[in-house]
């Protein structure tokens, strides 16, 4: 990989700095779009390009896409200290949140109107997960076939209760089976 | 300490299954911790994860409220290294032999075939919570209007997340 590198990478503290400022201003989820802001735009730690393929790595292996770049990236800038202090700073201001929240519902979760304003929540939350799997779909299916993956997929899980676990190495296994590498000729 | 062993236990499995994003993990999510653990309810999970598509950072810091509503402060801790330590030594490794085998002729195949397993997984996760979150026309109504919305426009998700909640509290106030 040969990419623009700035004249000396940021510093452990600096990349732990703007990883904290974006973990903790990326409210209503598309962590990615602040990331891109963050390092391509006003950092310049990247390039669109670098970008692009670490996120396209992120989205391939387990584990959430904010987190994943969060490593590659500081991997990148700061071999494995790099990597640890983004993923800290990264997940520090949610896991903080989110733990209060669960001492917070303890208190008040029983409350009519708090179970009534959370309700609406989780209903306003299924439109938004729809959306980002429509968004998901436009970019990775290309064929009928990805489209019976899918289908297959949900379908094992959600009604027939398969183990995800299951369903994934199963749908997995053929789906990169059908999309293997032909032979030249055959392109 | 059994508990926190449990904890470790369901969110490192859990955190394995999140391609393509936390969704994928929601239906083994709701197995585990609902029907196997009874560590919640299903309606508090929904809360629980809902209020986390609220929260900055990575959207699956829900974890820590299990963890935390639990076993208190070990038990969020436990469940946040569980659900992101051994997937992120897994991305250290893979991120660097990655960019090595970036000629690798099978790679297009495995990032487009473990695509649709995630899409697949995403919607089998949408499913098992709409039937927790949609129990009636209005809130199918409500969550096909935010779908609309997001699909359109550019607007940031936390504003029609925070106004279904709005709109949740009106629908109580009026008794529907």
């Amino acid at each position: 990989m040969t990419e623009p590198q700035p004249p000396s990478p940021p510093s452990l503290r600096q990349i732990f700095w703007v990883f904290l400022v974006m973990g903790g201003t990326s409210i209503g989820g598309g962590v990615v779009g602040y990331l891109r802001t963050g390092l391509v735009v006003r950092q310049r730690w990247l390039d669109d390009v670098a970008f692009v393929e670490l996120l396209s790595i992120s989205q391939t292996l387990p584990g959430l896409n904010a987190t994943n770049m969060s490593i590659l990236v500081g991997d990148r800038l700061r071999g494995v200290w790099g990597a640890v202090v983004a993923m800290l700073g990264m997940c520090l201001p949610g896991a903080t949140l989110m733990t209060a929240a669960a001492y917070a519902y303890g208190i008040g979760g029983d409350d009519p109107w708090s179970k009534a304003f959370l309700h609406g929540i989780a209903a306003g939350a299924v439109g938004l997960i729809v959306v980002v799997m429509v968004q998901l779909g436009a970019k990775v299916l290309k064929t009928v076939a990805d489209y019976v993956f899918v289908a297959a997929t949900a379908a094992a899980v959600a009604f027939f209760h398969v183990p995800v676990i299951y369903a994934m190495l199963a749908a997995g296994a053929v789906a990169i089976w059908w999309h293997r590498p032909r032979d030249k000729s055959l392109k | 300490m059994k508990e926190l062993g449990d904890i470790a236990g369901v969110f490192a499995y859990l955190s394995l299954l999140t391609i393509g994003g936390g969704m994928a993990a929601f239906p083994e999510l709701k197995t585990l911790t609902v029907d196997v653990h009874h560590w919640v309810t299903f309606p508090q999970l929904l809360h629980f994860y809902s209020f986390g598509q609220l929260a900055p950072g990575p959207n699956m810091m829900m974890v820590a409220s299990i963890g935390a509503f639990v076993a208190g402060l070990p038990g969020a801790a436990v469940a946040l290294v569980a659900f992101f330590l051994p997937t992120g030594l897994l991305t250290f490794a893979v991120g660097r032999l990655w960019t090595r085998m970036s000629t690798w002729r099978w790679r297009p195949a495995i990032q487009t075939g473990l695509g649709s397993a995630a899409v697949g997984l995403v919607l089998a996760g949408a499913i098992v919570m709409g039937r927790g979150a949609l129990i009636n026309v209005f809130y199918i109504a409500l969550a096909v209007v935010v779908f609309f919305l997001l699909l359109r426009t550019k607007i940031n998700p936390a504003y029609p997340i925070v106004a279904s909640g709005l709109i949740g509290l009106v629908a109580h106030a009026v008794n529907l």
